[in-house]
């Protein structure tokens, strides 16, 4: 049986039905004029092959063409692209079945950061009563290693609400080189995890290696076909209606793979997107019926994701504002372009703006959690743990936001209320206000070890003091003591094998055979 | 025989039962006798109140104090457990009167005139009672004349006031003060509690305790009991 996720009954929409026509209606204008500008040559003419307008762009450094896709290509890609997209995994009780018109939503790691935050717990005495002593969470960052990444997709399989990983931490060990680095980093993730494992790819030259590593995992390419136990995300577009060489070159490879692939784009609104969320909203549409035309284009029925990573311009430095109300409500939006289009969404929440765990992270991470999660995407990319927008990951905090998800889903939950249980509980009243006490108190018991009342926050501190940080850092420490379901010895020792560039300090079995 | 009947009741406390129908933390004792079959079955069999409330019921308790302290178990599991050995002393308290066992001591609780919330005042009563004091609850919105001649009457060695509001509590000071014009206040030691009131608060009226809750106002009997 697959994650079930959570089903949103009735989706937090902020559209109206006319609304998202005029928006689509603008995208499809915006295709048209100006159309995008291509900086790859392959995706230019694939394009015009198909009937796109396609001219070269005169006194460019770089070669690129303005490509002006007509409204036929677009809904021709919306009719093949899939409805349902099934993300599998090395635990087949882990895959992910995303439904375009059924908003059940799944939530996911990621993204990739440069940094590494550790945390200490040091001592502090008052200085006017040295008796006085109180640890206070102290955190450091550092940059991103292999082992790193392990430990991150070790913790994230024993986190309850992590439906599936999104490698989180760039690894940047001194013997990782740009021909390395994708094998490693799929391998760190899918050996230390059995969910659904997605990455972007470094160098476009490892994509067959890391396929043939997911192949021997998976037992083969027919069953890498049926359980797809990776997949991949590329940002094709640059805003303002770009399309980048490389990436592109990437995204059309991954796409004649027929391995499932997110169509992301990343506008900035005030800066790579108009201010005004008609402004964004028309663009980040285009942008994504772009690259979903160009895949369906390059492999017909290869699977899609709708990826929306909208943000807002900070006024004060021009930097992405995760954390801004603005996000929130784009990214709502692009749940409903996706669910028009009955395409399964990748959406964002929970990326804040501050630097370090606290208060405000847990504000702003929680508000776009909630929201979000209420419209409905299916692939909900909720940053587990990241921090200062998409720069600093800290397994703490990815702690942390495990508990918002658990309360989110407890939320979420259907109301029980049937004939037979207001039956029951009118017997209860009944007899309860007949008694002297009048307390229904001996009526908690049989549910409350049912799993029917919310348990209580885990890190609550005895008494006046706030022992959040360090509780969740303990049960840190127990998630990263329970061992993990590793790939097989067999497999393990074929891929290392057969698959170059593998850094031998990742085979767990190095020493037992 | 009395071994096990002993060793039922103890563990029918620690879950919880107070009669064959109620659950408890768990299936494996459904359908069997709780604390209120189990007692009467022991007195049946000769076994003193004595030993039920030493060898059972209060072993059973201090299992069930264990466990709310590690959050194994939370307050409703620690109500039904009282609930069960106060049911339980109901039964044994003609006995031991009888025989002359001395109780823990008689606790008269209220909450005060113009307040009508009882919850906390419920728990406290029935967590006393579980403790082993011999708990008389006269009610909500309880004037202060009817405290008094309950004091007078009864002779608690406890008297325990309650009140949610800011503006009821001023009725504690009004009830201790008259324990005093009426020659009481010598005799009986009161205990405050409920949302509005503080230690603070008890030291301006002249209370003997503040009691944060049920487990703090158990607290504080044994300590007076042991100075």
């Amino acid at each position: 049986m697959p994650r079930e996720g959570i089903l949103i009954s009735n989706p937090l929409e902020r559209l109206s039905g006319e609304q998202v026509r005029q928006i689509h209606d603008a995208s499809i204008e915006i295709l048209n004029d100006p159309g995008l500008l291509c900086f790859n040559k392959k995706a230019a003419e694939i394009f015009q092959s198909r009937g796109a307008k396609v001219a070269g762009v005169s006194g460019s450094d770089t070669p690129c063409w303005t490509v002006k896709i007509p409204e036929k290509l677009v809904t021709g890609a919306l009719d093949s692209a899939p409805k349902t997209v099934t993300l599998g995994a090395r635990n087949p009780d882990n895959a992910l079945i995303m439904k375009g018109d059924e908003p059940r939503v799944f939530f996911i790691t990621g993204s990739e950061t440069n940094m590494w935050l550790d945390v200490d717990f040091p001592t502090y005495v008052n200085k006017s009563d040295p008796g006085k002593e109180i640890k206070v969470p102290e955190f450091q960052p550092r940059r991103g290693m292999v082992a790193d990444l392990c430990d991150s997709a070790h913790v994230c399989e024993h986190l309850e609400s992590v439906d599936g990983y999104i490698r989180t931490v760039n690894i940047q060990d001194k013997d990782i080189t740009g021909d390395n680095k994708d094998v490693n980093k799929f391998f760190a993730c899918l050996n230390n995890t059995t969910k659904h494992v997605m990455s972007g790819l470094t160098s476009l030259n490892q994509l067959d290696n890391v396929v043939k590593m997911a192949e021997m995992i998976a037992g083969g390419p027919d069953k890498l076909k049926e359980n797809p136990i990776i997949s991949f995300i590329t940002c094709l577009v640059k805003s303002p209606l770009q399309f980048v060489d490389d990436t592109t070159e990437t995204f059309m490879e991954v796409c004649q793979r027929g391995l499932p692939i997110v169509v992301s784009s990343s506008p900035q609104a005030g800066t790579s997107a108009p201010i005004k969320e008609a402004g964004i909203m028309a663009q980040i549409n285009a942008e994504v019926l772009a690259g979903i035309t160009l895949g369906q284009l390059v492999n017909r029925g290869t699977p899609v994701l709708y990826g929306s990573v909208p943000v807002r311009a900070r006024m004060d430095t021009l930097g992405d504002s995760y954390g801004s109300i603005e996000t929130s409500q784009y990214n709502i939006d692009c749940v409903q372009m996706a669910r028009f289009y009955k395409l399964p969404n990748y959406s964002t929440s929970g990326v804040c703006d501050t630097k370090i765990p606290g208060q405000q992270s847990s504000i702003e991470r929680l508000f776009s959690d909630i929201v979000v999660t209420l419209s409905g995407p299916q692939f909900l990319h909720c940053a587990f743990g990241l921090l200062d927008c998409n720069s600093v990951f800290c397994l703490l905090q990815a702690v942390l936001d495990d508990t918002h998800f658990q309360m989110i889903k407890f939320f979420l939950k259907s109301p029980r209320i049937n004939e037979q249980e207001l039956e029951t509980v009118k017997k209860q009243i009944r007899e309860v206000v007949a008694t002297p006490q009048k307390m229904f108190i001996n009526y908690i018991r049989p549910v409350m070890r049912s799993g029917e009342i919310s348990p209580p926050y885990p890190f609550e501190g005895d008494g006046d003091s706030d022992s959040v940080f360090a509780l969740a850092n303990e049960r840190l420490q127990e998630l990263r003591a329970k061992p993990v379901e590793h790939i097989d010895p067999d497999t393990t020792a074929r891929i290392f094998r057969e698959i170059p560039g593998l850094l031998p300090r990742l085979n767990v079995y190095k020493g037992e055979r | 025989m009395s071994e096990d009947i002993i060793s039922m009741i103890k563990e029918n406390v620690i879950q919880g039962r107070k009669t064959r129908d109620d659950m408890g933390i768990d299936e494996t004792l459904s359908g069997t006798p709780g604390v209120l079959e189990l007692t009467e079955s022991a007195l049946g069999n000769n076994i003193s109140p004595e030993a039920i409330i030493k060898q059972a019921l209060t072993p059973g308790m201090e299992v069930v104090g264990e466990k709310f302290s590690t959050k194994e178990y939370f307050i409703p599991d620690m109500l039904a457990s009282a609930d069960a050995v106060g049911a339980a002393m109901d039964i044994l308290k003609p006995l031991l009167e009888e025989s002359n066992v001395e109780t823990k001591g008689k606790f008269v609780i209220a909450t005060v005139k113009g307040d009508i919330h009882d919850i906390g005042k419920n728990i406290v009563a029935i967590l006393l009672k579980g403790a082993g004091y011999q708990v008389n609850d006269i009610g909500i919105d309880v004037p202060e004349d009817k405290i008094i001649n309950v004091v007078r009457e009864e002779q608690p060695d406890y008297l325990g006031l309650s009140a949610l509001l800011t503006t009821t509590m001023t009725s504690m000071e009004s009830v201790i003060k008259a324990l005093k014009e009426n020659n009481l206040r010598d005799n009986v030691k009161v205990l405050i509690g409920g949302a509005a009131v503080s230690d603070e608060y008890a030291r301006e009226i002249g209370a003997d305790a503040f009691c944060a809750d049920g487990f703090q106002a158990i607290r504080v009997l044994e300590e007076f009991e042991t100075t």
